[in-house]
């Protein structure tokens, strides 16, 4: 550059940033090595495609090839498997501390070549190099060095946990070397090998990856990749040799994996789409606020599950709010995302920028006020400037739908609760931002909004030690932090028995039947159901013993609007809790007697063992009710994240047919007592445990609509439960075919299921505790920074 | 900041037309305004955001070669070449006013092709006593003399000599005039007495320009630096300046970008545009760049000029000096090079 242009510079109106170009001769020198030709890395070894296929994958900033990658089918998927699964035995045989240091040397391995992962990812996904080098590859890093911690840990801090075994993982092409390690750390921490598909536009840092993890020692077999399309996951999600599927990506995608696993006994972990709220109060820091917007929705061209794409603002300050933006969205700049400073580089590919385009236009024509900086994004390559939409309705389609993309949509509220209803009007919950001065009202708000992630005064934080995961729609299972852990972990497994139900008679049938015909117990009243009719309770040996109300889906529907009617319970206290689960274990041990002997009638067993241990079994969880306590992790800011244990909501519980009362105190105990309120339909041929239990919950001081109690025909009405949109969890005990018939249903609104269908021994001591507790639960990590 | 502070808050339409008449007066001095104390306890800043945003400042944004060199020859233009040592001899004063009029190396200006740019720094500050040399030293070179006087650094004398001291700085011929406040006003809360002490002072600088230092190290929390910057351009305040270079912690980016939104919310509301001086710390051509960026980012290119951005710093020029020889000859150089300061 001629020096003379220095003094022009200088004296021109303003001192322009002029260009600062990241090299990618390390990134393009890698891409030559393989002469733009890429396999699978199955078995430690680099594979060709077996259907020799290969597609493109592009820099979306230019438009141009960076080379061919292998599309996967279900021979290369069952190769992969087969490989994991060989090395799987020795690999979960290796001592914690063996792990760790692989773990350990995968986490130095991302630093010594962070800087070349960095322009490789900035390149294949047209994310800009300042957050590829700042943010992704730090955290890749960070990830491992928290998981080598827990590998080492495993043992001691997870005791009889095992490994779940071979893991199938599917990632998205927004942050492709994130996410992969947000699979793979925790992962292979835990003792499990993995078979990892990349999504098919951004494939190539995970194959950088492999290469780098197999010079670092990492054995053969442990972690695999295969490339591909949406087909190449698909085989993956069906291999009967996989035992579990994480996710991340759409929640349409999330639904079909979640139908397609039904039945199956994968454990699965899925994080999808959100629409996530930025809540503004009248008493924040307003210029603090937009660089939180930038952060929250301009961070990755707003292609992030988590973005807060939906701007509350409080009606007082929106117009100045919206200047403010204004101001500061001219001052961004979009361009080569390996320009330094670049805030904003390439949408991923064209398709989406179509659809970011389609959907703003759709935002016009609803009636929103669209705006845009007045400077233009480069023509070349697939880019779209930050656009901000002001006066949108809740019922617009901008204000609904995941735009994924830079595209920020706002509407005011008046008053806290205002903003919170706002905020939940969305079926996904991933995430959250609430911005006030004021300490009191953002620890009002964050435990009222659906989501699985709340920011303080601050947006789009991650840490490795931080549980990530949705509520909702936005999926299930946490990746970061020990509940991340659970995801790749069995518990210790409880006993399976015989089943009772064949057994042939005995002590019971010998009392005097007492005819009464127990109705519903809705909403805390005994109820008569919608049909009107009965069904038969009898003996093993045959013999009526009584009647039960016969329910239906009405009856369903009924018990879960009162389920949702007791909106006091989750906020009651633990120990108000534990109050009301000691009083009805008092209660029922004053009708022990008789209680017992209507079980033996039923079911031919010790009527007063299953008492006993179900009076136990209260004890338990009146005992856990304000001891399940949530964690304070220590993230890398100056501030704390609050991992908060809170309810599920309404969930749905069909109890087993055996140890008709044990069986379901044990399920309804630990819903109720960790805040859920509950729809349960219990055993079917010896409901009369559960009927007997109406007067003891009138006498317990049970909230009305805490528990609800549907007899009837109880795979019927736990599908009818299973397909319920307003359910937030069902918990199935029973045929095999009913509990996959319930994880499909379930994909409906991704519902949390929790199904088995071998008889268990619920008098086992294993049959209660945390296991119940964490399905009766979700966490949601509250961040606060802080600092005045 | 707080709504209290912003644009949407202007009194009246009347007020806005005032507003757009002011915003074409370039050079208007900030003639201050009446204090609302209720208001200012209700300006918070929230220091984590603060603090991420501006971490984020300098990885955001870089600038490289010719632009890089014309960014620095721009920042020696916004110096306040700097002495303010116990030990300040007339000699060290005037050795300081000859590299205030020569601030880069001949062959360097050559070599830049910068000799049409007559580049100079923005001012030389010293201590009052000093203000008769650097005058007589810098004649003719336009550059003008800056002397912190109202009691520097503490700014616990007598507010009678305190007056008396500016008045005496700008009979001898200082052009600026840097006054301290008292820390003690904005710790307490009392915004009225800190208001009336820099209205005072302004009275006192007459057509000398005034910068307000409020020594950000000492107010404790970011908040407070939010209300004394309020406060001191309520009062008139031409610039505002972050610290004496006295005080254990010096200007910070963080503190620097709190001050520059003041500044903004300000303009939008009074149509004035006032100054930012950080002071202190500043010894690299890197750190000065991260500042420059800040400040076009918050504040835009208007306030990339010494009108509107001082620098006050001595060593500093050293390493923009070495750094400029690096662009000519591409080789690394060493600050024995260059004529000391």
């Amino acid at each position: 550059m001629s020096v003379a242009t220095i003094a022009e510079l200088f004296t021109s109106g303003s001192l322009e940033f002029g260009p600062a170009p990241e090299s990618d001769a390390p990134a393009r020198a890698w891409l030559a090595k393989h002469e733009g030709v890429f396999d699978h890395y199955i078995g430690g070894r680099f594979v060709e495609p077996s259907s020799g296929e290969r597609f493109e994958s592009v820099d979306p900033s230019t438009g141009a090839s960076l080379g061919r990658v292998a599309q996967g089918n279900a021979a290369d998927i069952d190769a992969a498997v087969r490989a994991a699964r060989e090395v799987y035995p020795a690999w979960a045989a290796l001592t914690p501390h063996a792990r760790a240091r692989h773990l350990y040397a995968l986490a130095r391995t991302v630093q010594k070549h962070s800087r070349f992962l960095a322009v490789l990812e900035t390149l294949d996904n047209g994310k800009t190099i300042r957050e590829t080098r700042d943010i992704d590859v730090p955290l890749v890093a960070r990830h491992f060095y928290h998981h080598a911690g827990w590998a080492q840990l495993r043992d001691a801090e997870f005791p009889g946990y095992t490994p779940v075994g071979v893991v199938g993982q599917i990632i998205p092409w927004n942050f492709p070397l994130l996410m992969m390690a947000w699979k793979i750390a925790p992962a292979l921490a835990a003792g499990n090998t993995v078979v990892l598909k990349p999504a098919e536009l951004t494939s190539l840092t995970a194959l950088a990856f492999a290469e780098l993890a197999h010079q670092a020692g990492l054995p053969a077999g442990v972690l695999n990749i295969v490339t591909g399309d949406g087909s190449t996951g698909k085989a993956l999600v069906e291999h009967p040799g996989v035992d579990k599927i994480a996710f991340t990506g759409s929640t349409e995608v999330g639904r079909e994996i979640r139908r397609s696993t039904a039945g199956s006994g994968k454990k699965l972990s899925l994080e999808l789409g959100g629409k996530s709220p930025f809540i503004v109060f009248d008493d924040a820091d307003l210029d603090s606020v937009v660089e939180g917007v930038v952060d929250a929705i301009w961070f990755n061209q707003g292609q992030v599950c988590c973005a807060g794409s939906r701007l509350l603002v409080h009606e007082g300050i929106a117009a100045d709010l919206t200047a403010r933006l204004r101001a500061r969205m001219e001052k961004l700049r979009a361009g080569s995302p390996l320009d330094k400073s670049m805030d904003i580089g390439a949408i991923v590919a064209p398709q989406q920028l179509e659809r970011i385009q389609r959907l703003v236009r759709q935002g016009v024509d609803d009636g929103a006020e669209m705006w845009q900086p007045s400077w233009a994004c480069p023509t070349d390559g697939y880019f779209y400037p930050p656009t901000l939409f002001t006066g949108v309705s809740p019922s617009a389609t901008i204000a609904q739908v995941e735009i994924f993309g830079p595209v920020l949509v706002s509407m005011t509220f008046r008053t806290p609760s205002e903003a919170v209803a706002l905020a939940n009007n969305t079926p996904y919950g991933l995430a959250a931002s609430v911005w006030t001065e004021n300490i009191n009202l953002a620890l009002d708000i964050a435990p009222r909004i659906k989501a699985g992630v709340v920011w303080v005064n601050s947006s789009n934080l991650f840490d490795a030690s931080v549980g990530f995961g949705g509520y909702r729609e936005s999926g299930f299972g946490r990746e970061g932090g020990r509940e991340g852990m659970y995801e790749y972990l069995h518990g210790p497994a409880i006993p399976r028995v015989e089943s009772h139900g064949t057994r042939a008679g005995a002590s019971g049938g010998e009392l005097p039947v007492i005819d009464r015909t127990p109705k519903l117990f809705i909403g805390g009243k005994q109820v008569r159901p919608d049909a009107g009719g009965s069904r038969r309770i009898e003996s093993p040996s045959g013999a009526l013993l009584g009647e039960v109300a016969e329910g239906n889906r009405k009856d369903i529907r009924n018990a879960v609007e009162a389920a949702h009617a007791a909106s006091g319970w989750p906020r009651t206290s633990g120990h108000a809790r534990a109050q009301v689960l000691y009083y009805i274990a008092e209660n029922l041990g004053a009708r022990a007697g008789e209680l017992a002997a209507r079980i033996a009638s039923m079911t031919g067993e010790d009527g007063a063992r299953e008492v006993e241990a179900s009076l136990s079994r209260l004890f338990t969880y009146a005992a856990w009710a304000d001891k399940f306590d949530g964690a304070v992790h220590d993230p890398s800011i100056r501030g704390v994240a609050l991992a908060m244990h809170e309810p599920m909501g309404v969930i749905g519980i069909a109890a087993p047919n055996d140890s008709p009362l044990l069986g379901f105190v044990s399920l309804v105990a630990p819903a109720i007592a960790m805040g859920n309120t509950v729809v349960a339909i219990p055993s079917e041929r010896a409901a009369l445990a559960a009927t007997d239990l109406y007067s003891v919950l009138e006498t317990s001081d049970v909230p009305a609509g805490v528990v609800n109690i549907v007899t009837g025909p109880k795979d019927v009405l736990a599908m009818v439960l299973a397909e319920h949109d307003d359910v937030s969890a069902v918990w199935y005990h029973g045929a095999a075919e009913t509990c996959a018939a319930i994880e499909r249903a379930s994909a409906s609104n991704m519902k949390r299921t929790f199904v088995e269908s071998a008889p268990l021994d619920w008098f086992h001591p294993r049959a209660e505790g945390p296991l119940f507790l964490r399905e009766a639960t979700q966490v949601k990590n509250i961040w606060i920074p802080y600092g005045e | 900041m707080s709504r209290f502070t912003s644009a949407s808050h202007a009194p009246d339409a009347g007020g806005a037309q005032d507003r757009a008449l002011r915003l074409h007066e370039e050079s208007a001095r900030n003639p201050g305004m009446a204090l609302s104390a209720d208001v200012i306890p209700l300006i918070r800043v929230n220091r984590s955001a603060v603090e991420r945003r501006a971490a984020t400042i300098p990885t955001r944004r870089t600038v490289k070669k010719a632009h890089q060199a014309a960014w620095l020859l721009r920042a020696i233009t916004c110096l306040d070449l700097t002495t303010l040592s116990g030990d300040d001899t007339p000699g060290t004063v005037e050795r300081l006013c000859a590299k205030a009029r020569r601030p880069l190396r001949d062959d360097l200006v050559e070599a830049l092709g910068v000799r049409a740019l007559d580049i100079k720094v923005g001012a030389v500050c010293v201590y009052h006593t000093f203000v008769p040399t650097a005058v007589r030293a810098l004649e003719g070179s336009s550059i003008p003399v800056a002397a912190v006087s109202a009691g520097f650094p503490a700014g616990l004398s007598p507010l009678a000599q305190r007056l008396d001291e500016i008045r005496a700085s700008v009979e001898a011929g200082a052009r600026e005039i840097d006054i301290v406040i008292t820390r003690a006003h904005v710790l307490l809360g009392r915004w009225d007495a800190l208001y009336d002490e820099v209205r005072a002072f302004r009275e006192a600088c007459g057509d000398a320009h005034m910068k307000a230092i409020l020594a950000t190290g000492e107010l404790a929390t970011l908040s407070n630096v939010a209300r004394a910057s309020r406060v001191a351009m309520m009062a008139g305040a031409d610039f505002i300046k972050t610290s004496t270079g006295k005080e254990s912690a010096n200007a910070t980016l963080p503190v620097g970008l709190v001050m520059a939104r003041m500044i903004r919310a300000y303009e939008a509301e009074t149509g004035y545009a006032v100054g930012l001086k950080p002071a202190g710390g500043i010894r690299s051509a890197k750190s000065a760049l991260e500042w420059l960026i800040m400040i076009k980012e918050e504040l835009g290119d208007r306030w990339l000029s010494p009108s509107r951005f001082r620098f006050g710093a001595s060593g500093l020029l050293t390493d923009i000096e070495r750094q400029l020889e690096h662009h000519v000859t591409g080789r690394y150089s060493a600050a024995n090079r260059h004529p000391m300061v």
